[in-house]
This record gives C-alpha cells, sequence and structure tokens, in this order.
C-alpha cells in the first residue's frame, strides 16, 4: 500500500526532450532526467557524452535549444535563469588563487550578503577536512584540497540542488570519506545532488539512482538495482575456506560456471565464478551446507562498470552504423 | 493508485542575481589580493614623491619632459613632471594591467562559471568589474598626484614660469595642476575601456594586457610625435593626456583641453559599450576563451577607428583646424608671449629691474627651413628673430635669434642661438640659488586648433 508520502514524489529536476547543439555537434540530444528531493543521482558516461553541457543547463550556464527543463519548480529557459538554490561546479571546482581558503570562502559568502558568520565558515572547512589549510592560499593547494574547497563553496549558499562535475578527482581516501560523508548529509537534509565520475565505485556508494548517457543521449536511467538486474551474468571473486571444494560446487551448482579454474601462484587462492544474481543466491547456502566458509565474494568489475561499458559500446556501435 | 509526481516548491527560490555593490565588492576583494595591483598602488604613493626630490637635486634636469627644466626653481614644476611623464608613458601601462586584466584573469583561472552561477547576471558581472577596474585606477592616480605635490612641497613651494613664460604664484600653480589632474581622468577612463575591451574580446591570450599597453603607447607617439592634421590628433584618446598643457599659458588655451576630454569619453562610452555587448554574447558553455583576432579587428578595431574618424570629422568642422595647426604665425605669436615673461624674470635676476611684458612691445618673426619648404608643421628647422623695445631707452630696439624644435603636438623648444649677453648660456643668481639664463632656453606651446 503507497503512503502518503511515496504518492507525493518531490521532484528536483525533471528534464524532458532537452537538446542542446554548438554548431553541428549535437551535445545532448532528447534527454530526460529525473531527480528527486533527497536524493543522490549520479550520471555516468565517457568522455563527450554530454554530461558537462547537461550539468551547464541545470547550473543556468546554457540554455538547451529544445526541451524544457524544470528545477525546483521553477521553469528554466532562455529567459529564465537557474533558480536560488542551484549550485555547484563543472570542470572542477573554480578558485581564487591569490585568496586564502578562508578568504575564498569569505568573499563568497560576502557575496550572499550578511547571513554566513564566520563560524559557518570555520564549519565548511571543517565538515571537508580544511581546518589545517584554511589561512593558507589557495595557489599552493592540490587538486584534491580544491576539489574538497569547492564543495565548501557550493555549501555556503545551503543549496537545494547540488551539481557537480566529477567532485572526486584527485581525492585521498581521507578527503573521499569527507566528501560522501558532506553529500550523505545533505541529502538527508532533503537537498539533491547530481554528481558525475569515472569512479563507478564512488558512484555505486553513494547514488541511488544513476543516469548513463553515450554520445547525448541516455541509454538507462533508474534505480543501481535495476541495472544490476539488467546487467546479466557478472564475474565474481570467490574466496573461501577449501578452495578445491567450493570449486566441486561451484561446478555443480546449475547457472553457475568457472572461469578462473588456475589455482596458482599467488592468487591460487581466489576463484572467480560467473553468474545471474539467482544462481548466486544458490551457490552460497550449497557452499555452507558443504562445509566450506565463504570469506569474500565480490563482482570483478562493478554491474554499474558492466553494464556502462555494455550499454556505452553497444550506443557507440549503433551511432557508428 | 498511483503516485503523483510534484515539482519542489518554489515560492522562496525564484532566481535572485546578487546585487552589484555585493558584486563590485566582490570583484575588489579579488583584485585587491593580487601583489602587482598592491605593489603597483604603493609605487603610485610613493613613488612620485622620491623622484621629484631625487631628481630635483641632480645637477642635470629631464628637460625633455615638459616643466623639467624648471625642477630646480620649485617643487610645482616636480609635480607637473610626474603628471606629464604619467601621462606620457605610465597611463597606458596602468590601464592595461588593472583594465586589461579584469575579465582575462577568470579565463586564466577558469572561473567564468563558478562566478556565473554564483552572481547569476552577467550584466551585474559586467558592471561590478568595470567598477572595480575603476576603483583600482582611483586609488593609483590620487596617489600619483599627491605623492608627486608632496615630493613637490619638499622641494620647495615657489612660483612657477607657465608654458609662456608667464609668473604663477604656488597657489596658482596648484590649482592648475589639480585641475590638470581631473582632466586627465577623461584619457585614463579611455583607456581602461579599451583596455576592458581588449581583455572582453581576447579572453586569456596574453593580447589582452599587450594590445592596450601597445596600442596606448602607439597613440602617445602618434599624438605626440607622427605627422596628421590636428584634428585628427585631437581625436585621439592620448591627446587628451597632453591637453592640460594649455591651462599653464594666459589666457589658457582651453579649446583643445575641451575637446581632448571630449573625445576621451566619447572613446570611453563606445570601448564600454562594445565590450558590453560583446560579454553579454559570450558563450560560457566553454571553458575558456583564446580570443581571436579577426573578431578583435571586426567588432573591436573597426567600430573604434569609425569613432575616431567621427571624433576628428566633428573636431575639424567644430574648429575649422584642417591641416597641422603649427604656422608661422602661432608660433611668431606664442614666441613674441613667452620671450616677453622671460626677459621680464632675466632682468629682475640680473639687473633688478622690474618690467612689465607689456613695455617691451615684442614681436617675432619666424620662417621654417628655407623658402621652398610649407611655412607650416612641425619641425627642428624653425629659426625666429625676436625683436623687442628697451623700457625707458627711447626708440632702443633689441633683437634675439632663436631655433626652434617644435613638436606635432604643439610644444616647442626655443634655444637661444645670440646675441649671447641676452639669451646665450651663462648663470645668474635667482632667489632659489645659481640657474640658467631663463633666455637660453625655454618650453613654449601653440593651440593647435586656434585659428590660424
Amino acid at each position: 500500500m503507497l503512503t502518503e508520502a511515496s504518492m507525493q514524489r518531490s521532484y528536483t529536476v525533471r528534464a524532458r526532450g532537452l537538446t542542446k547543439c554548438f554548431g553541428d555537434v549535437v551535445a545532448l540530444d532528447g534527454v530526460d532526467l529525473d531527480v528527486l528531493a533527497g536524493q543522490i543521482h549520479g550520471v555516468v558516461g565517457p568522455n563527450g557524452a554530454g554530461k558537462t553541457t547537461l550539468f551547464g543547463l541545470l547550473l543556468g550556464l546554457a540554455v538547451a535549444d529544445r526541451g524544457t527543463l524544470e528545477v525546483l519548480g521553477t521553469q528554466v529557459g532562455r529567459s529564465h535563469a537557474a533558480p536560488d538554490g542551484v549550485t555547484g561546479f563543472v570542470d572542477g571546482p573554480a578558485l581564487y588563487p591569490a585568496l586564502t581558503a578562508r578568504g575564498n570562502l569569505a568573499a563568497l559568502a560576502a557575496l550572499r550578503g550578511p547571513g554566513v558568520p564566520r563560524a559557518g565558515i570555520d564549519d565548511l572547512l571543517e565538515q571537508v577536512g580544511l581546518t589545517d589549510v584554511a589561512d593558507d592560499k589557495v595557489r599552493g593547494f592540490s587538486l584534491g584540497m580544491r576539489q574538497r574547497l569547492g564543495l565548501a563553496a557550493a555549501l555556503l549558499t545551503k543549496p537545494r540542488l547540488l551539481v557537480l562535475d566529477e567532485p572526486y578527482n584527485g581525492l585521498d581516501p581521507a578527503g573521499k570519506k569527507h566528501v560522501h560523508g558532506v553529500l550523505t548529509r545533505l541529502a538527508a537534509d532533503g537537498a539533491s545532488v547530481v554528481l558525475s565520475s569515472h569512479r563507478m565505485d564512488d558512484v555505486e556508494a553513494l547514488c541511488s539512482e544513476v543516469t548513463i548517457v553515450s554520445v547525448g543521449r541516455v541509454v538507462f536511467a533508474g534505480p543501481l538495482a535495476k541495472l544490476a538486474d539488467a546487467s546479466g551474468e557478472l564475474d565474481y571473486r570467490l574466496v573461501t575456506s577449501d578452495q578445491e571444494a567450493a570449486r566441486r560446487v561451484a561446478a555443480g551448482t546449475d547457472g553457475v560456471r568457472v572461469v578462473d579454474d588456475a589455482g596458482t601462484g599467488a592468487d591460487r587462492d581466489v576463484m572467480v565464478v560467473r553468474a545471474l544474481l539467482p544462481a548466486l543466491d544458490d551457490l552460497v547456502p550449497r557452499l555452507v551446507r558443504a562445509g566450506v566458509s565463504v570469506r569474500e565474494l565480490t563482482p570483478v568489475v562493478s554491474p554499474l562498470e558492466s553494464a556502462f561499458l555494455a550499454l556505452t559500446e553497444q550506443q557507440e556501435q549503433e551511432s557508428s552504423r | 493508485m498511483t503516485a503523483t509526481a510534484t515539482t519542489a516548491p518554489s515560492q522562496v527560490l525564484a532566481p535572485s542575481a546578487i546585487s552589484v555593490p555585493r558584486a563590485y565588492r566582490f570583484e575588489l576583494v579579488k583584485l585587491l589580493a593580487q601583489w602587482r595591483v598592491r605593489i603597483l598602488i604603493a609605487l603610485c604613493w610613493i613613488g612620485p614623491a622620491v623622484t621629484v626630490v631625487v631628481v630635483s637635486g641632480q645637477g642635470t634636469l629631464p628637460s625633455d619632459t615638459l616643466f623639467g627644466r624648471e625642477m630646480h626653481a620649485t617643487g610645482w614644476a616636480g609635480a607637473l613632471v610626474v603628471l606629464s611623464f604619467a601621462g606620457s608613458w605610465f597611463f597606458p601601462l596602468l590601464t592595461s594591467v588593472v583594465a586589461g586584466d579584469v575579465f582575462s584573469s577568470e579565463d586564466r583561472l577558469g572561473t567564468w562559471r563558478h562566478l556565473l552561477v554564483a552572481v547569476r547576471s552577467p550584466r551585474r558581472i559586467f558592471v561590478a568589474k568595470s567598477l572595480a577596474s575603476v576603483t583600482v585606477l582611483m586609488m593609483c592616480v590620487p596617489g600619483l598626484a599627491i605623492s608627486g605635490i608632496v615630493g613637490g612641497l619638499v622641494v620647495g613651494s615657489r612660483p612657477l614660469a607657465g608654458l609662456d613664460g608667464h609668473p604663477m604664484s604656488p597657489a596658482d600653480a596648484a590649482g592648475k595642476l589639480l585641475f590638470a589632474w581631473l582632466c586627465v581622468l577623461a584619457p585614463i577612463l579611455a583607456f581602461a575601456a579599451i583596455g576592458l575591451l581588449a581583455s572582453v574580446i581576447f579572453g586569456r591570450s596574453p593580447i589582452a594586457l599587450l594590445l592596450p599597453a601597445f596600442g596606448g603607447l602607439g597613440m602617445q607617439l602618434a599624438s605626440q610625435v607622427l605627422p596628421m592634421p590636428a584634428a585628427v590628433r585631437v581625436a585621439l584618446p592620448s591627446f587628451a593626456f597632453l591637453s592640460w598643457n594649455g591651462l599653464f599659458t594666459s589666457p589658457p588655451q582651453l579649446g583643445s583641453l575641451i575637446a581632448g576630454i571630449a573625445v576621451s569619453l566619447a572613446w570611453a562610452v563606445t570601448a564600454t559599450a562594445l565590450a558590453y555587448v560583446i560579454f553579454m554574447r559570450r558563450d560560457f558553455t566553454s571553458l575558456a576563451n583564446d580570443g581571436s583576432m579577426r573578431r578583435a579587428i571586426t567588432v573591436g578595431i573597426l567600430p573604434l577607428l569609425a569613432v575616431w574618424a567621427a571624433a576628428a570629422g566633428v573636431v575639424a568642422a567644430a574648429t575649422g583646424a584642417t591641416g597641422s595647426g603649427i604656422d608661422a604665425g602661432k608660433l611668431q605669436q606664442s614666441l613674441a608671449t613667452s620671450f616677453g615673461h622671460f626677459y621680464v624674470l632675466q632682468s629682475q635676476q640680473v639687473y633688478h629691474l622690474s618690467y612689465t611684458a607689456a613695455q617691451l612691445r615684442t614681436t617675432a618673426s619666424c620662417a621654417k627651413g628655407s623658402d621652398l619648404v610649407d611655412q607650416e608643421g612641425p619641425g627642428n628647422d624653425w629659426r625666429c628673430t625676436v625683436t623687442w623695445r628697451l623700457p625707458g631707452v627711447s626708440d632702443a630696439i633689441g633683437q634675439a635669434v632663436y631655433q626652434l624644435d617644435v613638436s606635432a603636438n604643439g610644444r616647442y623648444v626655443a634655444d637661444g642661438d645670440g646675441p649671447n649677453q641676452v639669451n646665450g648660456y651663462f648663470v645668474l643668481h635667482a632667489p632659489y640659488g645659481d640657474a640658467p639664463n631663463p633666455l637660453w632656453q625655454f618650453d613654449g606651446l601653440v593651440d593647435l586648433l586656434a585659428p590660424a
């Protein structure tokens, strides 16, 4: 039974048939995009797929040639700028190297008026893990530090829609953890995040839904689970307490194939099996019943990455015909 | 039962561009955070005072610069040398460093998208950036003026000889100096607007910085050196950097001054309008703008050339000036006036005699080169004979010869060519110490736009 809350789904972004051309180049070709409030939505695609153009439209940097775009309930178009509450960056964060980290944020805060006190800036710097370098000139910052400061700058305006192009570029594990935490908290507070990344594991870890674009067209849009269902057989790394026994059990399970039976060298304790998810669900209890402990069972290539590769290759082949 | 989809509420989320004052403050913070801008401002506030004091203490003075040969005589000459030098060479560089970089820097840093997302109005960004660059210029220009004056006061506040030799009290010199600084704000705005235009057109290309500087210096050379009709020369914004010279004659040559200011403002408005239109049409989806020379010619240089031509036409029609603006008649009148004033000064300093210039009834007769040469235009081949009556001595007439080196902008240097006891080199005792004979060499000025 549908609850009242699920009936009233609130969309932050609704795009229909967005088309954008630069001369003879069609950057976007009839793109649809739906982003719910409180959702972290991933947009993935190969280089030149049109992600940055799409993000530019969301941020109001450009206007679509055709189609409709509604952001936070406001029509965005030639005569209407992107509404307040939308922020983010494309092609990496843009910062002023002559200013310190705090100076960059303070200057941006002053643009918006006296609403952001110094404590707020310090809090943002702490959230992205830059407190120690708050008074250093941005000129000497690494790419990862600039990414984190760019995120802090975007958060200054308390966004309802945050658009981030490759926010994980150059981030070390600690930086990634900071960014994950910030984005998750933001979404929990009801804001929407649209991000792109070439790191599929990051997208899978954060995003509930993805849109895959290739040569300007959407080739998949929906929840990650749906993508995993659609992706067919996948290869999985399997590590157990008894690899010989596990190999026998896997070989005897319907729908499961052992594709890496080398069992030699450094990887002799690892085997790779290929299966659909239901067959895999059958394999695990069989192993347990055979007295084999399962220590690791992970996809060799993530479902998203696998689907991404399959879908984009298929799209490129169709385009080249 | 189907779920219904709604969009997020928009009542508090209408597009709200940042106000111009806030965007202006943001731009100012960015500009003033740059070390080169800070150094430039500091130099403007310190450099002139130090230069005036140091140069005034030297044995050899910068006589090529207007009022340079008077730097021993009074500190006000030093302050005027600062204005003269800045107008000739420094202002084009200053405006190109500040205004020529204000849009380019965003291209270089790749920050346009960030700025547009933050401010949400290209129009307000343009206004804020233009105002911020003008503000930084206005931090520099008063610094130059005040610093030069302070240096002059350290040297000594004594009377100044004007460009026609007439004595000016320190208060008179100070008032006209301040007014002259106000007048050069118009060409500074014109050069700043050209810098903005180059910055918008060329983006992150280094030409954005170099073109206004070299263009400005080129215009300076054109307005001071190259042969061209007076109306065409006055129609360049760089002419207004020199036209304040007319304030230091008696009566002041206001025609050139007013024309120069009006022309400069026309250039400023046109270049700013062009920059605005180009900026508003820019596609910000590309990360950076590397500029294109073809575009620069069609949307930048050609329209400004049209302004130049139109301004020249208006100046020519309004004043009737068609030639170089320099002829024998103007030189004779100017030289006779200057000689009269300097003769009075010399008589006071050497013989303690008090004449008036009117008593001398000075006249001059000038000829250029040989009879085969047109008797008009700039050149160093003007030769003049000055005749005057000696007050108190019935029918006694004196004569002196001068060689004139006349610049295309109307300024000339008169070099005494005998007799030696009148305009030769000798040292006399002036109130401020030993000084060369004032009739030996002096600067003068003819009004290019005055009727022949």
